[in-house]
């Protein structure tokens, strides 16, 4: 017969009980509004956290070493799974490092361009969505979950008619987009574009002045800037806290330098504060993604690069030309080889400076990718931010910080 | 016929093929110079600092520095030269190349719009200073350095692994790590506490959740087949056609009999 049970449960010598009055809380991993894989180690005086030790770890897949055996081409499906919430946000960070690392960033066709930042910002309203709906579910508001899931889908119907997946899009490549957008999708992201602001002024006015949602997030989770910049805070924790930092405007890329939007900013600190970014920087995606409406008209039909020593060329040229398949054959099975060198690439994801450090040794497989995860970071912050709030707003703070486990564990 | 050689030091994937010829151009390192803003700060660190190499790669600062300066160098950074942020920490495995660790900080300075990378190299067997007393998003950057590459590093305040379990051996992002698992892990702790003799009589673990050992009536119930708890699991079953029907379940409830304690409430 097995014998179950011999070895003694493992408990990295946490007393529970103690003589004092605090009491020990274990916080997830299971919890539903951990937001994730986070187990927090709560120690309570009472209702107030004393202490707090994140504990993170329980996702982990270790996409770093799985990046340094695969080519670049193959590690790009894997970024997906990182932040799951935006994927192509991954995508294109990862895109855009290995590009720069190559130094092709200026040979991407400028409707590549136009589809990338659509998409890009699209996922930022996807999972603004996503961070309201889960956000206002753990504060307590139900039904703004249900109107904000709706329309995130309408949303991810419109990824799913683009590159057929609705969570793992894949849908950028090295050196360009694989597709060009499909007919009549420009129209039917304007009606969803057009739909879009009356829904915003919905959730507004469900949460703007409703007692409890102010009651639950002003003056919670308190972050001011010097903390905010000696944690690495990005993003809009960064923001949230008086500091106007956008990689959008500061260090442009893609074609953020020729659109008009603003950044917002707050200096409450706190989670209310950040609320009204989320919901600001909606309405900017909004206005970013009408000009570029026009924009993809005016360009050529090319949708990937075109150097041979790295991009496989285009389908009609690998079925017609001899040379362009032997090098698509080579970019396959070997895959490209970067020069030597180091580049370190951050974007700006929806959660904050999602940036890619790549060491190349001139192998098709990088010698080093570090993955530079916002929520990383911003869970880490909780250590400092928790100790003082109560156990009640522990959950108004997670939320607010905007953590996904994909990431933070990788 | 001779086995392939397989290295050792380095047993990550590798090309399967590459030209004899083939040299791997290199992205060019700049000077400095080429950067006004870049050759200031410069000027400024080499004035109080003894540094080995800086030259911009990719339109960012890189800075070479002995270890021992680290700390040093990062609080004059943060203070005097505005880069206020430290976006990224972590290090490179180049035990098998040169036995060194290159340990690099990824810093963002705000007010200059600019970012520069400090990097410094250190023995297998050597720590680092903590830099968490300038950053404190070190701190976590710092634990996944060493729950990935085992580097020590001083002065931490909670130094423990961040990512992996506590109790896990070895440092996964080193080239010597293995890319696949280890098949005789599952006897490791049979093999410590019990002896190799018990691997038999213990049976391999059960990975299924939803496991249920039949003959086990202590922790098992079995429908339709119930025995008394601990019985041996092919003994009679308890018929529950033998319960005594003519007993009431709910005792009938006399309100004369009951009082109530109290009123007041």
């Amino acid at each position: 017969m097995q014998q179950r049970n011999r070895l003694e449960p493992f408990f990295e010598n946490l007393v529970f009980d103690r003589d004092d009055n605090t009491m020990v809380v274990n916080f997830g991993p299971q919890h539903p509004s951990a937001h994730g894989q986070l187990r927090l180690i709560l120690e309570l005086d009472g209702e107030q956290v004393v202490k707090a030790v994140p504990d993170i770890g329980y996702l982990h897949r270790g996409m770093e070493k799985m990046a340094e055996n695969m080519i670049y081409n193959e590690f790009l499906p894997t970024t997906d799974r990182m932040d799951y919430i935006a994927a192509t946000s991954n995508n294109y960070a990862f895109a855009f490092a290995v590009e720069r690392l190559l130094g092709i960033e200026n040979e991407v066709p400028r409707r590549a361009k136009v589809i990338r930042t659509i998409l890009l910002e699209l996922n930022r309203i996807i999972s603004h969505l996503f961070w309201l709906a889960t956000h206002a579910l753990d504060v307590g508001a139900m039904s703004v979950f249900l109107y904000c899931f709706r329309e995130r889908e309408y949303a991810m119907d419109l990824m799913e008619d683009y590159c057929g997946a609705r969570l793992t899009h894949s849908a950028v490549r090295i050196g360009g987009v694989p597709l060009d957008l499909p007919k009549g999708w420009l129209e039917k992201l304007s009606v969803f574009l057009n739909n879009l602001p009356s829904q915003i002024e919905l959730y507004e006015g469900l949460l703007d002045k409703n007692r409890i949602w102010r009651m639950r997030l002003e003056n919670v989770g308190v972050i001011p800037p010097e903390m905010a910049k000696s944690w690495g805070c990005s993003g809009i924790m960064l923001r949230g806290s008086g500091i106007e930092w956008d990689i959008r405007k500061e260090e442009p890329y893609e074609l953020y330098d020729e659109l008009d939007f603003d950044i917002p900013v707050s200096d409450r600190c706190d989670s209310y504060g950040r609320y009204k970014l989320y919901m600001e920087e909606m309405r900017q995606s909004i206005k970013i993604i009408r000009q570029l409406i026009p924009m993809y008209k005016e360009t050529g039909p090319e949708l990937m690069a075109k150097v041979p020593q790295y991009i496989s060329a285009s389908k009609e040229d690998i079925m017609t030309q001899n040379y362009s398949l032997m090098q698509h054959f080579v970019l396959v099975t070997q895959g490209m080889r970067p020069p030597v060198g180091e580049v370190y690439v951050p974007t700006e994801s929806p959660k904050g400076e999602l940036g890619f450090f790549i060491r190349s040794e001139g192998e098709p497989y990088p010698y080093r990718l570090k993955i530079r995860a916002p929520s990383f970071w911003h869970t880490g912050i909780l250590q400092d931010l928790l100790p003082g709030h109560y156990l009640a707003d522990v959950v108004t703070i997670i939320g607010s910080t905007n953590i996904v486990f994909g990431e933070i564990d990788r | 016929m001779m086995r392939p050689y397989r290295p050792k030091d380095n047993v990550q994937k590798k090309a399967y093929y590459t030209d004899r010829f083939w040299i791997a151009p290199r992205i060019p390192e700049e000077d400095v110079s080429q950067d006004k803003v870049y050759a200031a700060d410069i000027e400024k660190i080499k004035a109080k600092f003894d540094i080995k190499k800086a030259y911009i790669q990719r339109g960012q600062l890189v800075v070479i520095i002995d270890p021992v300066i680290n700390k040093e160098l990062l609080f004059f950074l943060r203070d005097e030269l505005g880069y206020d942020m430290l976006m990224e920490l972590s290090a490179i495995d180049y035990l098998a190349q040169d036995g060194e660790f290159e340990v690099f900080y990824q810093l963002l300075s705000l007010s200059k719009r600019k970012r520069l990378r400090v990097k410094c190299r250190i023995k297998e067997d050597e720590a680092i200073e903590s830099v968490n007393p300038v950053f404190r998003s070190a701190d976590w950057s710092e634990r996944e350095m060493y729950d990935m590459f085992g580097i020590k590093v001083n002065n931490h305040p909670y130094f423990k692994r961040i990512l992996m379990p506590d109790d896990w051996v070895g440092y996964p992002l080193r080239k010597t790590y293995p890319l696949h698992g280890d098949e005789a892990a599952q006897w490791y702790e049979i093999d410590k506490i019990f002896g190799k003799e018990y691997r038999e009589i213990v049976g391999p673990e059960i990975r299924d959740a939803a496991w249920i050992d039949k003959t086990d009536t202590e922790q098992f119930a079995r429908y339709g087949h119930e025995v008394p708890k601990g019985a041996p699991y092919d003994s009679e079953p308890v018929k529950i056609d033998s319960f005594n029907e003519d007993a009431p379940l709910v005792e009938t409830f006399d309100l004369k009999k009951s009082k109530i304690v109290d009123r007041d409430r």
